[in-house]
């Protein structure tokens, strides 16, 4: 995130959204959350996402590393129902601030 | 079996079904033509008597048994070798960078190295990236070819791109630190002459191509309404 050179931004990642925890009606699972990527509205083409990572960039107000920015990385699990909306797990699990934020889907691991 | 060249046996005994073959056991006597074997032997089968074996050494009884039986690890035939390329990615392919310094960048793929990462080259004129490692994983193989028939890439392997070992100077570290630094920092020549004779080669072969050279200085980017499952690279 460190872009302190006048380089031209480049978009490798596809943006998507949290929208929360994997849960049924009373009980949530935060060690899995679910993410909808942009674009993506079927189960037949979360297939080419599988895999792929993941991460949740949020600030702080301490400088770590140099930075106020922070990184959680995940990965694409599997598809969630049929609609495109995905199954993600973190390194460690999303806070619930997370919950309607923007997440990163990167292009690799790539397989094309 | 590596001494000698044996060919394969060939079983004369087709298979009706899995564990049934076609013919009977003495079918079977016939068709090998033991009788015919025996026949020359003089009525019986062929037997050598076993080479008489060169005595082995008296072992004596080890002093030691261990209290438990200690279990062998197993064994491993594993041999290592380089990950499996794509097919999409042929020497000469142009490749996209997907992560690091050079990321999005379009870039010409030389061949794979025996550690399994990529070497590529910008080439460096064109768009920056010198000769580099690259992991297959961060990589979007094109359709895009260039030829590269012209350039000799044998003398790189994974021991060009290794770092020099960090002499142990621990003494006097004020003024050796300093000298220590410059070293570092400067490219060899020999890297930077390797770098210009694949360049060279390659460079003719791009400017032969109609907005090639333009195509491999500008950076990959997605944007508005770009679905990557959908794109064709």
């Amino acid at each position: 995130m460190v872009q302190g050179r006048k380089g031209e931004r480049v978009r490798l990642y596809v943006r998507g959204t949290i929208l929360g925890y994997k849960r049924s009606k009373s009980n949530q699972y935060p060690n899995t959350s679910m993410v909808q990527i942009e674009g993506v509205n079927t189960k037949e083409e979360v297939a080419w996402y599988a895999g792929k990572r993941l991460a949740y960039i949020y600030k702080a107000k301490v400088k770590k590393n140099g930075t106020h920015y922070r990184c959680i990385w995940g990965k694409v699990t599997r598809p969630h129902g049929n609609s495109g909306v995905v199954r993600t797990k973190f390194k460690s699990n999303l806070p619930p601030r997370s919950m309607g934020a923007r997440v990163r889907v990167f292009m690799y691991p790539s397989n094309i | 079996m590596a001494a000698k060249q044996r060919t394969k046996r060939v079983t004369r005994n087709p298979d009706l079904i899995r564990g049934i073959g076609k013919y009977s056991k003495s079918q079977m006597y016939h068709k090998r033509g033991i009788w015919a074997l025996k026949a020359k032997n003089g009525g019986a089968f062929p037997h050598h008597d076993p080479k008489p074996k060169p005595e082995a050494p008296a072992v004596k009884a080890p002093k030691f048994y261990p209290a438990d039986d200690v279990k062998k690890p197993l064994l491993n035939k594993h041999k290592p070798r380089p990950t499996k390329l794509r097919a999409s990615i042929t020497p000469g392919t142009v490749l996209i960078l997907l992560a690091g310094r050079f990321k999005g960048k379009r870039v010409v793929f030389l061949k794979q190295l025996p550690s399994g990462l990529l070497l590529v080259t910008g080439p460096y004129k064109i768009n920056g990236v010198p000769l580099r490692r690259v992991n297959q994983s961060y990589v979007i193989g094109t359709s895009t070819k260039v030829d590269v028939s012209a350039v000799n890439v044998d003398k790189f392997d994974d021991k060009y791109f290794s770092k020099e070992a960090q002499k142990k100077k621990k003494k006097g570290e004020g003024e050796f630190f300093e000298a220590e630094k410059e070293e570092k920092n400067a490219l060899p020549q020999e890297k930077k002459d390797d770098q210009k004779t694949v360049d060279s080669s390659l460079i003719t072969a791009i400017e032969g191509v109609p907005e090639l050279k333009a195509y491999l200085g500008a950076r990959f980017s997605l944007k508005s309404g770009m679905k990557p499952h959908e794109l064709l690279f």
